[in-house]
């Protein structure tokens, strides 16, 4: 009990807690969400831990004044109670669930500060054991190092090119799997300059522990001028820089590529990024147009045009 | 500091060679000497005090559902002694790997011990704690003889017991899965587990399994066809309800582990490709079957806990249970909706706002049948004669810390608050707050509730306490900074950190740890010293505790045979009942013969060779695979052309038995009066 108070205190007091202490809207939407859903539950909470110890000390089997009803099993008024309580509580924050659930959804665009500023895209593929991450619309990659524009929203979009990851940054909010294979989505929006740390939270070998990144949020020349430091690298993320990368490494620090294979997202969802295998999608689509008769074939690539 | 060398194949030794034990590792040196070591010195004190014979007849081939449950229990007391081993070494690990520095154990050695010590906690700690206690209480809650199929009840045993061997053999021959104790794939496929830890993870799994689910189509029978005359299903004690909730889980749930393993095997053993990166393979698929098995198991758990605690608190407020319909109808919705929440499991996985937000309900859902239980345990206790003896005060420190447990548990049910505590040790805070706070309370309440009816007599109190408050605190001081840390964005299963700030949280963790585990050791002595002290702690009526149900109505312990005439129940107080009467030992004037089942060696012979399958596919030493699958199957046979299975225990031997029990019945009375 005494911890909890410990903790709890610490909660109010903000004291280095990176979920109570977050630097956007997502963050800051979860941490009052969850300070809401504890405030609910206290409700029935604190008085079941009074009445436990409250009972527990008056009808101790030394205090012979206090009723004894050894027979008394039942009540309707009490059973409603405690049907009802607990029904109320789990009512309310049921509704609070629904709509949180769709307002904190990580595929939800999250509006910019400022009107008319497009949101910076960003690829994330997670490795053995360190973070990439690609800027398509700048043609720059980095390693282990994420930057942010403050006040502009930041719309990722992830996959791994190994086991199961998931990428967390605690003081922006949200975190979300990596999947070999599969895409997910993710939008965040730091508000204040700082670094912040980031990780994965799944666990992915022995590695693990070591796959740190740190978010660095800047304002817009701060965010130009990283870009333009990202260009000067001579590094390129071609077939053959990718493959490079793609080895197993541990504890590694930041790093830059001036050029990147515009489409090598894309190729490490579909796992071809080097170069030896067909890209799944291709794969899918020849075994599409194999089963196709020559009629289907026509519609197919009408389809495929007008999109 | 490499994994231990794997060999190319031969036929003779598959892929194990000398080098398959890591000769050079200290710390699995020491333990695994430790472990053979203490073997040794049981089987040798075995043979000095010539108790071969006796362990044989009376133990190790017994069908007897209390001998089993007991044996279980002895399975889960070990276990927890190595599952607490692991758990030292992590908060030892983490409190030197967080003020700089990579601490003393290797991320494969780290990896493998988180693993180990959840495996080892669910299925070879906290199952056996709780199936044992089934075993011995149910059948006589319901007045039963025995289990209906005493055989199978037997084999069930010895296939778990064959699990637990095959995990701990891993420790010295080979290696244990470094996957996290529910190996995820892609990182549990070969291409990133290519050692033989997983493959010791899928049979002991798949060899014990069986054994849970055949214990829960036993333990399911035996309550819906052996009920005392009399006893409806409205009338069975609350375990028994929860007995019966938690085993039908397991026999619709268990098979959905098997079939995942074996996919997972399919992959790792026959290159298919069902969780693999690669050709079509779905990880997701298996994250989704895994918790469609792992909620449901969460419920197999706490469900008895739950049972024990509805038995714990009538009997020690000497009042009877309050809302007993209520429990009834709360039990049975948890045991639907385990089904139906699986999903809160990944939130972070990627599923749209609906779903998520529907598996989140569904959770929340949950906890107004356990509030309602938690109310009814209140009201139980109110204007009640509470005694806090040893299984009581466990009692209350569950309710404390359970529902704060709760608390965090529907907080990480909202999908936005899971999205920055999912993972985090926050996570392993809270499911440590209702798995011991649930689960390891309820069962050494049971132990200490239940111990004098199984062994004719008492726990000692002053020893008892000292656990109770050791793990009480303990708990609360190794837990609480993980709820914290998790705030500060700690994830879980991290072999070192640097962070000045976890450090001191870190170490209190640890302090924690180190406060659990002097409980433990009182454990231990409490039963120790019990023992030696057992002529002062006798219990002479069977009714140490002046309870209710129907398993005080008879000897501590029990004859074999539990009754010698079957009562006839009218309430599910029904012992009590019989007391208020005057009727509580009933003395009848002819006894009729008891038809019993009789010992057989086969369900511990099948259990042992299984450990020679098991261990022969990890190897991929085919020759023993096989030749143990034959002979396993071929003891199977030759059990059923024995036809000597069942005697009838004479009326004459009942009545000597039970002329003893009245004998020292009257002389206790007797003591009373004067």
């Amino acid at each position: 009990m005494a911890g909890l108070m410990a903790a709890a205190g610490l909660v109010l007091s903000g004291c280095k807690m990176a979920v109570m202490d977050p630097k956007g809207p997502v963050g800051a939407g979860e941490k009052d969400l969850i300070l809401l859903a504890v405030a609910l539950m206290l409700i029935p909470v604190i008085p079941v831990i009074v009445m436990t110890v409250a009972f527990a000390w008056k009808y101790r089997a030394s205090n012979t004044r206090a009723t004894y009803a050894p027979d008394f099993e039942h009540s309707n008024r009490i059973e409603a109670v405690v049907w009802a309580v607990p029904c109320l509580i789990i009512l309310a924050l049921g509704a609070v669930t629904w709509v949180s659930t769709h307002t904190l959804d990580p595929r939800k665009a999250v509006a910019a500060t400022t009107p008319n500023v497009k949101p910076v895209e960003v690829e994330v593929v997670s490795l053995d054991w360190k973070w990439l991450f690609i800027y398509p619309d700048y043609g720059v990659a980095s390693v282990n190092e994420l930057a942010l524009p403050v006040g502009t929203p930041v719309h990722f979009r992830l996959t791994s090119a190994t086991v199961m990851n998931a990428f967390f940054v605690p003081q922006l909010g949200s975190q979300i799997y990596t999947m070999t294979g599969m895409e997910t989505q993710l939008n965040l929006r730091a508000d204040a300059a700082g670094d912040y740390e980031g990780m994965s939270t799944n666990y992915s070998g022995e590695g693990f522990a070591g796959m740190k990144f740190t978010a660095r949020a800047m304002d817009q020349a701060g965010f130009d001028a990283w870009i333009a430091k990202a260009k000067t690298s001579t590094k390129s993320l071609d077939t053959a820089g990718y493959a490079a990368l793609a080895k197993r490494s541990q504890d590694v620090p930041a790093s830059f590529y001036g050029s990147v294979d515009p489409n090598l997202f894309h190729r490490v969802l579909n796992k071809c990024a080097d170069g030896s295998t067909t890209c799944t999608d291709d794969g899918m689509k020849m075994a599409m147009v194999k089963s196709m008769s020559a009629e289907q074939c026509k519609k197919a690539t009408k389809i495929e045009r007008k999109s | 500091m490499h994994p231990a060398k794997i060999y190319p194949e031969n036929l003779l030794t598959g892929k194990l060679g000398i080098d398959s034990v890591p000769w050079h590792e200290p710390i699995i040196m020491v333990a695994g000497a430790g472990m053979v070591g203490g073997a040794i010195l049981v089987l040798g004190l075995i043979t000095y005090f010539k108790q071969w014979k006796y362990l044989w007849t009376e133990w190790l081939t017994s069908v007897d559902h209390k001998k089993i449950g007991a044996m279980y229990i002895i399975l889960a007391l070990i276990m927890l002694l190595r599952g607490f081993a692991d758990a030292l070494m992590m908060r030892t690990q983490q409190a030197l790997a967080s003020g700089g520095g990579h601490g003393y154990l290797p991320p494969e050695h780290f990896d493998q011990i988180f693993t180990a010590h959840g495996v080892i906690m669910i299925f070879f700690m906290a199952m056996p704690f709780v199936v044992g206690l089934m075993n011995i209480v149910m059948p006589l809650q319901i007045g039963a003889r025995d289990v209906a199929f005493p055989y199978l009840n037997s084999m069930s045993f010895w296939l778990t017991a064959a699990g637990a061997i095959l995990v701990n053999v891993s420790l010295v021959v080979g290696e244990f899965a470094h996957t996290g104790w529910l190996a995820y794939p892609p990182l549990s496929e070969l291409s990133y587990s290519p050692g033989v830890g997983v493959d010791y993870y899928l049979w002991a799994l798949q060899i014990s399994g069986l054994g849970t689910l055949l214990s829960g189509v036993n333990l399911v029978t035996t309550i819906f066809k052996m009920r005392a005359p009399g006893m409806t299903l409205m009338r069975m004690p609350i375990f028994t309800w929860t007995t019966l909730a938690a085993n039908i889980l397991i026999i619709a749930a268990f098979p959905i582990l098997t079939v995942t393993l074996a996919m997972l095997g399919l992959d790792r053993y026959f290159g298919m490709h069902f969780f693999t990166n690669e050709a079509g393979g779905n990880p997701m698929m298996y994250v989704n079957l895994i918790w469609a098995w792992g909620h449901p198991e969460v419920y197999i758990l706490v469900l008895p806990a739950f049972g024990i605690f509805s038995e714990v608190v009538p009997t020690f407020s000497g009042k009877r249970l309050f809302g007993y319909d209520g429990m009834v109808y709360a039990t049975m919705c948890i045991c639907l909706l385990s089904f139906v929440v699986w999903l809160h499991h990944f939130f972070t996985m990627g599923a749209g706002a609906n779903v998520n937000a529907f598996f989140g309900i569904t959770t929340m859902i949950i906890s107004i049948p356990t509030g309602v239980k938690i109310f009814n345990w209140l009201f139980t206790m109110f204007r009640g004669r509470v005694r806090f003896e040893v299984p009581m005060l466990w009692t209350t420190g569950f309710i404390i810390t359970f529902v704060i447990g709760g608390m965090t548990g529907v907080l990480m049910a909202v999908p936005g608050a899971d999205f920055v505590l999912h993972n985090s040790v926050f996570l392993i805070a809270h499911f440590h707050n209702v798995i011991i706070g649930g689960v390891v309370f309820a069962c050494i309440a049971g132990l200490n509730y239940w111990f004098p009816k199984a062994f004719g007599f008492r726990l000692h109190a002053g020893l008892g306490k000292v656990s109770f408050w050791c793990w009480l605190v303990g708990f609360y001081i190794a837990f609480m900074p993980l709820y914290a840390l998790g705030l500060m964005g700690m994830t879980r299963r991290l072999d070192y950190m640097n962070n000045p700030v976890w450090h001191v949280y870190l170490i209190v963790a640890m302090v924690g740890a180190l406060i659990i585990f002097a409980g433990i050791i009182a454990q231990v002595a409490q039963i120790a010293y019990s023992i030696w002290k057992r002529d002062e702690l006798r219990d002479v009526t069977g009714d140490p505790w002046d309870a209710r149900t129907l398993e005080w109505a008879t000897s501590s312990p029990p004859p074999f045979y539990n009754f010698a005439v079957v009562p006839e129940i009218g309430n599910h107080d029904a012992f009590w009942d019989a007391k208020q009467r005057g009727q509580g030992h009933p003395r009848p004037k002819t006894y009729e013969p008891i038809h019993m089942p009789r010992n057989t060696p086969t369900g511990l012979l099948i259990g042992l060779v299984s450990v020679g399958l098991g261990f022969g596919l990890v190897w991929h030493i085919w020759w023993m695979a096989g030749g143990a699958l034959l002979v396993m199957i071929g003891l199977g046979i030759v059990h059923t052309f024995n036809e000597d299975r069942d005697y009838y225990v004479q009326p004459e031997e009942v009545k000597a038995i039970e002329d003893a029990y009245f004998a020292r019945l009257q002389a206790a009375n007797k003591k009373d009066a004067a």
